[in-house]
């Protein structure tokens, strides 16, 4: 005997939370393409829609709730809500350090960068795809994917580590660069962060779909 | 202090079977093994094996006619009270096997107390319902003080102690299960049998009744079947998942701590019954 209501509850629940996901992965695009393009009404907008996503946590956190206290989940239903309410807040910080890397974008003005942005945006396009995958890994109950993507974070925390020795030098060559290389580090730091949260994302999905709950791997940073 | 209690029915049982009472570990109050009950020729429970801890809730869950209540009647002999029923297997009280020829079904029950679906105090004062199974086992002690007792272990003493010599049947339906209990654990049985003691009984009735479960444990071996399963999730330590075959035998599932069968259960049945998607 199916529950269609309560099925149909609950994949309403993983919609929400997919929107909220694809909301964040945008932020993030647009906070590195304001960036890039030194493009500070864009930067401000990222820091304006933070609002958006919190409420959309918010809301998600609410409907979890709810269902838990309506329908008395047990099982794999309890660990599917309980994984939605783990991942909305692992976006919910996601869209926070979009919003720093927006924050970064403003403090830094007109000014233009260091260096030319080439492994930054390459983090940036791995973290993202780490977090496409990640919710991908959701929707298909998929254990090996999640664990590929708890694997892709070695990927990030080198390239962070390239671009911190890489500032490092600016900073050490001339200590005018300080500042500059400064946002930057912060810039490569919070992508740094957002690819830990995907890596919390793909453990959730293991707990998830085995009911073990465990740390996949451990970040450098 | 419980294994205390348990030594003198341990030897009891097992003197006049022959078994050594060392059979079961001491952990086990009651246990199933290989049981099999019948109803004439119509098998109602297929080789089920279940331990039973000491001081442990064990709830025992399943859709309609997996043999729940035939289970729980097993295990202190009231099965063979409906004409052609019979079983299969041992059931081990104490490490001795409660079928075996010399046992006394009725001192047995005195050891292993029955609590039923609908309350049903006798139709007597609420402290006549307390001490008669105490006065028919021959206690010498003071009846007043172990009537009390009990009704203080059934969490009903505050509410009955002006109005001891009422009628039972002027409480309430709530008032009237914890008044069943109070006469069941009167007589101090090492196992509390409760089948479904909570259907007939309203929201904080139940409660009441849950809470008075999570209590007795300590001094009780508890073993309670219900349909309810937030219940079973909320006052029981292990879990214990029938299902019926299609012969309409039924069977043991799963046998877990209760928190992993509500959480990760190890059988695709196990999960389909508990999350409602069973058919």
């Amino acid at each position: 005997m199916p529950r269609v209501d309560f099925d149909r509850d609950l994949m309403a629940l993983q919609d929400e939370l997919l929107l909220m996901g694809s909301m964040v992965e945008k932020a993030i695009a647009k906070a590195m393409d304001a960036l890039k393009r030194r493009d500070l009404e864009a930067a401000r907008e990222v820091v304006r829609d933070d609002d958006l996503i919190d409420q959309k946590q918010f809301d998600i956190e609410d409907h979890c709730i709810n269902t838990m206290a309506t329908q008395h989940p047990v099982a794999i239903d309890l660990r599917h809500i309980v994984t939605v309410l783990h991942i909305s807040v692992e976006l919910e910080r996601m869209a926070d350090y979009a919003e720093g890397i927006g924050k970064i974008s403003i403090m830094m003005g007109d000014e233009p960068p260091l260096k030319p942005l080439i492994d930054i945006p390459r983090m940036a396009d791995k973290t993202a795809d780490m977090l496409r995958r990640s919710l991908d890994a959701l929707v298909n109950r998929d254990v090996e994917a999640a664990h590929r993507v708890c694997g892709d974070d070695d990927e990030v925390d080198a390239l962070y580590d390239q671009v911190y020795r890489e500032l490092l030098t600016y900073m050490i060559e001339d200590a005018k660069n300080i500042r500059r290389a400064t946002y930057l580090l912060w810039v490569a730091h919070d992508l740094e962060r957002v690819a830990d949260r995907a890596t919390n994302i793909a453990e959730r999905v293991i707990y998830m779909v085995t009911g073990k709950m465990a740390e996949v791997g451990a970040s450098t940073y | 202090m419980t294994t205390v209690r348990m030594r003198p029915i341990m030897t009891r049982v097992a003197a006049k079977t022959g078994e050594p009472a060392q059979e079961t570990a001491v952990d086990y109050a009651i246990e199933a093994r290989s049981l099999r009950a019948y109803y004439g020729e119509n098998l109602a429970l297929k080789d089920v094996t279940l331990p039973m801890r000491r001081n442990y809730v064990t709830a025992i869950i399943g859709p309609s006619g997996c043999g729940k209540s035939t289970l729980v009647r097993c295990l202190n002999r009231m099965h063979e009270l409906v004409p052609g029923a019979r079983i299969e297997g041992k059931v081990l009280f104490g490490g001795a096997d409660i079928n075996a020829a010399g046992v006394d079904p009725v001192e047995l029950r005195s050891r292993i107390g029955m609590v039923f679906q609908k309350p049903n105090p006798f139709p007597k004062s609420i402290y006549a319902n307390v001490a008669f199974g105490l006065k028919i086992n021959g206690h010498k002690g003071n009846m007043a003080e172990a009537v009390e007792r009990s009704l203080r272990q059934a969490a009903l003493w505050d509410e009955v102690k002006d109005r001891l010599n009422s009628p039972a049947l002027s409480l309430s339906g709530g008032q009237q299960q914890r008044l069943c209990i109070a006469r069941a654990i009167a007589i101090e049985p090492e196992v509390v049998l409760m089948d479904e003691p909570c259907s007939a009984l309203d929201p904080i009735a139940t409660m009441a009744i849950e809470d008075l479960i999570r209590r007795l444990k300590e001094r009780y071996s508890i073993v309670i079947v219900t349909h309810n399963m937030q219940q079973a999730a909320r006052v029981s330590d292990e879990t214990a998942f029938l299902m019926v075959d299609q012969d309409r035998a039924g069977y043991l599932v799963e046998f877990d701590a209760t928190e992993r069968i509500f959480t990760n259960p190890s059988h695709e049945q196990t999960e389909a019954y508990i999350t409602g998607r069973f058919s």
